[in-house]
C-alpha cells in the first residue's frame, strides 16, 4: 500500500496526537505552545501536499483520489486552518482546556481532507463524520455559556439527522449497484428509484456540510453562538471539503439524461436567495455573517450544477471557494480582533477607533459582494463565466439579483462603521489575531490578480 | 501614455490615503496636481490624434491570456473627448474651495481615486477592465456621498450603490455573454466590435441587449430607473454632484454606444425604437418633474434626466438603420456633443448650487430671491449656465440638441416632435428658477449673501468659457469626435 500517498493526512493525524500529548503534559499557562506546534504540523502537511500537487491517480484500492482537486483542497484546508489557529491563542488563553482545542481543530481539518479526496462512498462518510463530530465539540466549546451550547446542540441535531440520511443513502446506493467505489459507480446504472433516492440522501449529507438548503439551519447559530474564532473555522474549512467532494460526486452522473444538475441549480438558487433574505434585517453581525455564508454556499453550488457541461466548472468552484474562504476569515478575524463584538450598533464609528479592523471588515464585505478588484470579484466572475458557459445563464441572473440584495445588508454594517460616530473606547484582542487579519486583508485586496494568474493552472477534471 | 493617465491619480490617491502627515492645503494641492497631469497628457494625445482613424494611442500588456483578458488602452474620437471632459470637470471639482471640510485628506484621496477609475473606464479597450472601473466608480461615489454629504446622505448613498450595482452586474452578464460567444474567449473590445458575435443569436441576443439597456439605463439614468438620482444629488456636496452629473452619468451613455450599439448593431436595430421612446419619455418626465420642484438642486438633478434623454435619443436614432447614414451619423455626433455639453453645463450648475449651500445651507428656492442685487457674479454665471442648459443658440447645448434633432427628424419625426416639447419645458423651468432665486425682493435673511469668490468665479468661468467656445465655434470638437464617430457595422 502506497502509504506515502496519504503523507499529508498522516502528518496531520500524528500532529494532532502529539498536540494532545503536549496539552496533557504542559501546565495550562503554557498551552500556547500547542498553537505553535499545530502551525508546525500544518506547515509540514502543506509541504508534503505541495510535493504531490502534480499527481493524478487513484490510490488505496481506488478509495482516495490523488489529483489536482484534492491537492488544491488540501492546501486550502491547511491554509484556512492555519489562519484560524492564529485567532485562537488569545481567545482561549484562560480556557482550562486550551491545549486540547488545537488537537480537536487538527482532527477536524483531517476529516475535511479525507472528505475532499474521497473516491469511495464509505471513505466519504468517514471523512464527513470525523469533520462533523469534531465540529460539534468545537461549536459548544464554551460549555458554560448557553448560546454556545445551543449552537453546538443545533449543529449536532441537524448534523446527526443529515449524517444518518447520508449513511442510509450510501446503503441504498450500495444495495442497488453493488459498489461504493466512484470508478465503478460511474458506469453503474443509477436510474433505479431506490438508487436515486440513495443519491438524494447522500446529497443531503453534503448540503449539511456545505451549509446549503435544506440543511443550512445550523450556520447562523454556529456563527452567532460558537466562539467567534471557531465560527471562522466552521464556516470555511468543512465547506471547502464539502464543495470539492460534492462536485466529484456529481461529476459521476452523466450530464445528459439526468436532472441532477437541474436539481443542484434549483438548490443553488434557493440557498442563495434564502440566505440573503434572512440576512437582510439581522442586527447581530455574527449572525448576519452566518446567513451570508449560507448564500455564498448557494453561489458555490452554481459551479457544481455545470460540472460536465463546462470545462470551467471545477476551476471556477476552486477559485470561488478560495475567494470566499479568504474573505470570510477576514471578516470574522476582524470580529475576533474586536473581542467578538456582535451588535450592529456597536460598530458605529469603528473606522476611527479601530481603523484596521474596520477596514478589513469593509473590504471583506465588499469582496463578498464581488466588487472588483477584491478577491471575491475574481471568484464570482469565473463562477458566472462557468455557469453561462454551461448553459445556466438564468442561474447567473439569479445570482446577480442576490448579489445586489446582499450589498444591502453588508451596507447596513459598512454604513455605521464608516459614517457613524461613537466615543466608546474599543478594545482589541492582540497581536496574533491582528496578524491573521492583516494576512487575510492582503489576500482580499490582492487575491483577484493571484486567482486569475493561477487560473490556467487550476485542475479541470477530477478523478475518477 | 493613457496608462499613465490612470496611474498618476491612482498613486496620488494612495499617497493621500497613506501619509497621515499631509495637511489640508497640501492635500488639495496634491489632488489638483494629480488631476492636471493626466489632463495635460490627454492634450498631448489629442495633439497626435487623427480623427476617424479608429482606436489610437493603443497600448497592450498581457495579463490573463487563458481568459482573453489583457491591459488594453486606446481612444477613439468619442472616448478621447469624454476623457478630456472628465479631466476638465474633475479639475474644476477638485479645485473648488471647500470651507470647513472634515477629513480633507480622505476627501481628496477619494476624488483622485474616482478620477483614475473614471479615466480608466473611458480609455480602456478591455471589457473586464471596463467593468472593474465601472464598479469602482460606484464605490468611490458611495463613500464620497455617504461621508461628506448632508441630510439623508447615508440612505442616498446606499440607494445609489444598490441601484447602480444592479445595473453593473447585468452589464457583467452581458459582457460574459459577448465574450463567450466569440470563437475563442476574449474581452478585447476591438475584436468583439469587429466580430459582432451575437448577430444571429435571436432571443439570447435580445436578452443580452436588454440587460445592457437596463444596466446602462440605470446609470444614465433613464425613466423609470432614475429614482436614485435626485436623492444622491440633493444630499451630495456640490463638487461631488458635479462629478456625478458631469462624468459618471456619461458612463451610461458611453456604454450604450460602445457595448450595445457597436458590439450588437444587428440586434440594436430591432430595439432602437423602444429605446427612442424611453428616451423621449425621460426627456419629458425629467423636464416636467423638474418644473415641479421647489428644491434648487433637485430641479437641476431632474434636468439631468431630461438632458441625458436627448443623448439616448441620439443613440437610438444612430442605431435605427432607418433614414440616411448621414442623418444617423449626425444624431450620434449630437449625442456625444450632448454628453460633453451636459457635463460642462451641469457641472457648473451643481458647483453653483454647492456655492449657495455653503453660504446658507438651504436649497429651497422660496427662501431666496433678489440675489442679483447682492451677488452679481453668481447671478451672471448662473444665468449663462441656465441659458446654455435650455439650449440657447450660441452655447454648447444648442449645438448638441440641433444635431440630435436634425438626425431624429430624419428617422423618427414624430418622436422628435414630441421630444422638442422637452426643450420648451426646460426653458420655462430655468427661467422660472432664475426669476425666483435671483430677481424679485431680497428676503431679509439673505441680505448678507456673499458673492462668488475669485477662485470660484475663475473655475466657473473656465467651464462656461468652454460652453461658449463650443457654442460659437464647435468645429474643433466635431472634428475630434469625427463625422462618423464610431464604426457601426450592419446598419
Amino acid at each position: 500500500m502506497p502509504i506515502g500517498d496519504l503523507a499529508p493526512e498522516i502528518a496531520v493525524l500524528v500532529g494532532a496526537v502529539l498536540v494532545l500529548l503536549a496539552a496533557m503534559a504542559l501546565p495550562q499557562r503554557r498551552h500556547g505552545v500547542c498553537a505553535g506546534l499545530a502551525l508546525l504540523v500544518l506547515a509540514i502537511a502543506a509541504t508534503l501536499a505541495t510535493a504531490q500537487l502534480g499527481a493524478h491517480r487513484l490510490t488505496f484500492s481506488g478509495t482516495f483520489a490523488l489529483d489536482g482537486a484534492t491537492g488544491v483542497a488540501r492546501l486550502l484546508i491547511l491554509g484556512a486552518t492555519a489562519l484560524c489557529i492564529g485567532l485562537f491563542p488569545r481567545w482561549f488563553a484562560t480556557d482550562r482546556r486550551h491545549g486540547e482545542f488545537y488537537a480537536m481543530v487538527l482532527f477536524s481539518a483531517l476529516g475535511a481532507m479525507a472528505m475532499a479526496g474521497a473516491a469511495d462512498l464509505m471513505q466519504l462518510a468517514m471523512g464527513i463524520l470525523l469533520s462533523s463530530v469534531t465540529g460539534y465539540v468545537l461549536a459548544a466549546w464554551h460549555r458554560d455559556w448557553a448560546i454556545s451550547l445551543e449552537a453546538g446542540m443545533k449543529y449536532f441535531l441537524v448534523g446527526a439527522l443529515a449524517n444518518a440520511l447520508l449513511v442510509i443513502g450510501i446503503v441504498l446506493v450500495m444495495g442497488m449497484t453493488g459498489t461504493t467505489d466512484y470508478a465503478a459507480l460511474r458506469t453503474a446504472d443509477l436510474t433505479a428509484p431506490l438508487a436515486l433516492i440513495g443519491l438524494m440522501l447522500v446529497l443531503v449529507g453534503f448540503l449539511f456540510k456545505l451549509g446549503a438548503v435544506p440543511a443550512h439551519t445550523w450556520v447562523p447559530d454556529v456563527a452567532e453562538g460558537a466562539p467567534a474564532p471557531v465560527a471562522a473555522f466552521l464556516t470555511t474549512v468543512p465547506k471547502i471539503a464539502a464543495a470539492l467532494a460534492l462536485i466529484r460526486l456529481v461529476a459521476l452522473v452523466p450530464a445528459e439524461g439526468s436532472s441532477l444538475r437541474l436539481l443542484v441549480a434549483l438548490l443553488a438558487a434557493a440557498t442563495m436567495t434564502l440566505g440573503n433574505l434572512a440576512a437582510l434585517w439581522q442586527d447581530d453581525v455574527r449572525r448576519l455573517i452566518g446567513w451570508s455564508s449560507v448564500s455564498q454556499a448557494g453561489y458555490a453550488l452554481m459551479a457544481v450544477a455545470v460540472i460536465g457541461l463546462s470545462d470551467r466548472a471545477l476551476p471556477a468552484l476552486i477559485a470561488f471557494i478560495g475567494a470566499y474562504v479568504v474573505a470570510n476569515i477576514a471578516a470574522l478575524a476582524a470580529i475576533v480582533h474586536l473581542r467578538g463584538r456582535t451588535a450592529i450598533t456597536g460598530f458605529a464609528g469603528l473606522i476611527r477607533s479601530q481603523p484596521l479592523a474596520a477596514g478589513t471588515l469593509i473590504l471583506a464585505f465588499l469582496s463578498l459582494v464581488g466588487i472588483p478588484p477584491l478577491v471575491g470579484f475574481g471568484g464570482k466572475f469565473v463562477l458566472f463565466l462557468a455557469a453561462m458557459d454551461g448553459g445556466y445563464a438564468w442561474l447567473a441572473v439569479v445570482a446577480v439579483a442576490n448579489s445586489v440584495l446582499s450589498l444591502f445588508y453588508y451596507a447596513r454594517v459598512i454604513g455605521p462603521v464608516t459614517f457613524g460616530t461613537s466615543d466608546e473606547r474599543v478594545e482589541a484582542l492582540g497581536a496574533p489575531s491582528k496578524a491573521v487579519m492583516l494576512l487575510a486583508l492582503v489576500g482580499v485586496a490582492l487575491g483577484s490578480s493571484v486567482l486569475l494568474f493561477v487560473w490556467s493552472a487550476l485542475p479541470v477534471t477530477a478523478l475518477p | 501614455m493613457l496608462t499613465l493617465c490612470i496611474l498618476v491619480p491612482l498613486l496620488g490617491a494612495l499617497a493621500l490615503a497613506a501619509i497621515p502627515s499631509i495637511r489640508e492645503s497640501t492635500a488639495r494641492t496634491i489632488a489638483i496636481a494629480v488631476t492636471a497631469v493626466p489632463l495635460l497628457l490627454l492634450l498631448v494625445v489629442w495633439a497626435g490624434f487623427a480623427p476617424g482613424a479608429g482606436f489610437q494611442s493603443v497600448a497592450e500588456a498581457r495579463w490573463i491570456p487563458s481568459l482573453g483578458i489583457a491591459w488594453r488602452v486606446g481612444v477613439d474620437g468619442m472616448s478621447l473627448s469624454l476623457s478630456l471632459l472628465t479631466g476638465v470637470v474633475f479639475l474644476a471639482a477638485v479645485a473648488w474651495p471647500m470651507a470647513d471640510l472634515p477629513r480633507a485628506r480622505a476627501y481628496y484621496a477619494w476624488f483622485a481615486f474616482l478620477y483614475a477609475v473614471s479615466l480608466g473606464l473611458f480609455v480602456t479597450l478591455d471589457l473586464i477592465l471596463f467593468y472593474v472601473f465601472f464598479d469602482l466608480s460606484l464605490v468611490g461615489m458611495y463613500f464620497l456621498i455617504g461621508r461628506w454629504g448632508h441630510g439623508e446622505a447615508q440612505a442616498a448613498a446606499l440607494k445609489f450603490f444598490v441601484y447602480t450595482l444592479a445595473g453593473s452586474l447585468l452589464i457583467l452578464i452581458g459582457i460574459i455573454a459577448l465574450a463567450l460567444s466569440m470563437p475563442e474567449i476574449t474581452f478585447d473590445m476591438r475584436a468583439i466590435i469587429a466580430a459582432a458575435p451575437l448577430a444571429a443569436a435571436g432571443l439570447p441576443a435580445a436578452l443580452v441587449l436588454l440587460g445592457l439597456f437596463v444596466g446602462f439605463g440605470i446609470k444614465t439614468p433613464l425613466f423609470p430607473v432614475h429614482t436614485w438620482l435626485p436623492p444622491a444629488h440633493v444630499n451630495a456636496p456640490g463638487p461631488v454632484s458635479a462629478i456625478l452629473a458631469g462624468v459618471l452619468l456619461k458612463m451610461g451613455t458611453y456604454g450604450l454606444v460602445r457595448l450595445a450599439l457597436q458590439m450588437m448593431p444587428q440586434t440594436f436595430v430591432d430595439w432602437a425604437l423602444p429605446l427612442g421612446v424611453v428616451a423621449v419619455i425621460s426627456i419629458l418626465w425629467g423636464a416636467i418633474v423638474a418644473l415641479g420642484q421647489d428644491d434648487l438642486k433637485r430641479r437641476i438633478a431632474y434636468t439631468s434626466v431630461n438632458h441625458m434623454g436627448y443623448a439616448v435619443l441620439g443613440i437610438a436614432v444612430a442605431g435605427s438603420a432607418m433614414g440616411t447614414q448621414a442623418a444617423r451619423d449626425i444624431a450620434l455626433t449630437g449625442a456625444v456633443v450632448e454628453m460633453i455639453a451636459h457635463g460642462l453645463i451641469t457641472g457648473a450648475l451643481f458647483l453653483i448650487a454647492g456655492a449657495i449651500w455653503q453660504r446658507h445651507q438651504d436649497y429651497d428656492m422660496a427662501a431666496y430671491g433678489g440675489l442679483a442685487g447682492v451677488a452679481p457674479r453668481l447671478t451672471g454665471a448662473t444665468t449663462l449656465a441656465a441659458f446654455a442648459s435650455l439650449g440657447l443658440p450660441g452655447l454648447a447645448g444648442f449645438v448638441a440638441e440641433l444635431h440630435i434633432f436634425l438626425g431624429a427628424f430624419a428617422v423618427y419625426p414624430w418622436l422628435a416632435a414630441i421630444g422638442l416639447l422637452g426643450i420648451l419645458i426646460t426653458a420655462a423651468l430655468f427661467l422660472q428658477l432664475l426669476g425666483r432665486v435671483f430677481f424679485g425682493a431680497l428676503p431679509a435673511a439673505r441680505t448678507g449673501f456673499a458673492d462668488l469668490t475669485r477662485i470660484e468665479l475663475g473655475i466657473l468661468a473656465g467651464l462656461l468659457g468652454l460652453v461658449v467656445l463650443i457654442g460659437v465655434w464647435p468645429i474643433w470638437l466635431l472634428e475630434m469626435i469625427g463625422t462618423a464617430p464610431v464604426a457601426v457595422a450592419g446598419g
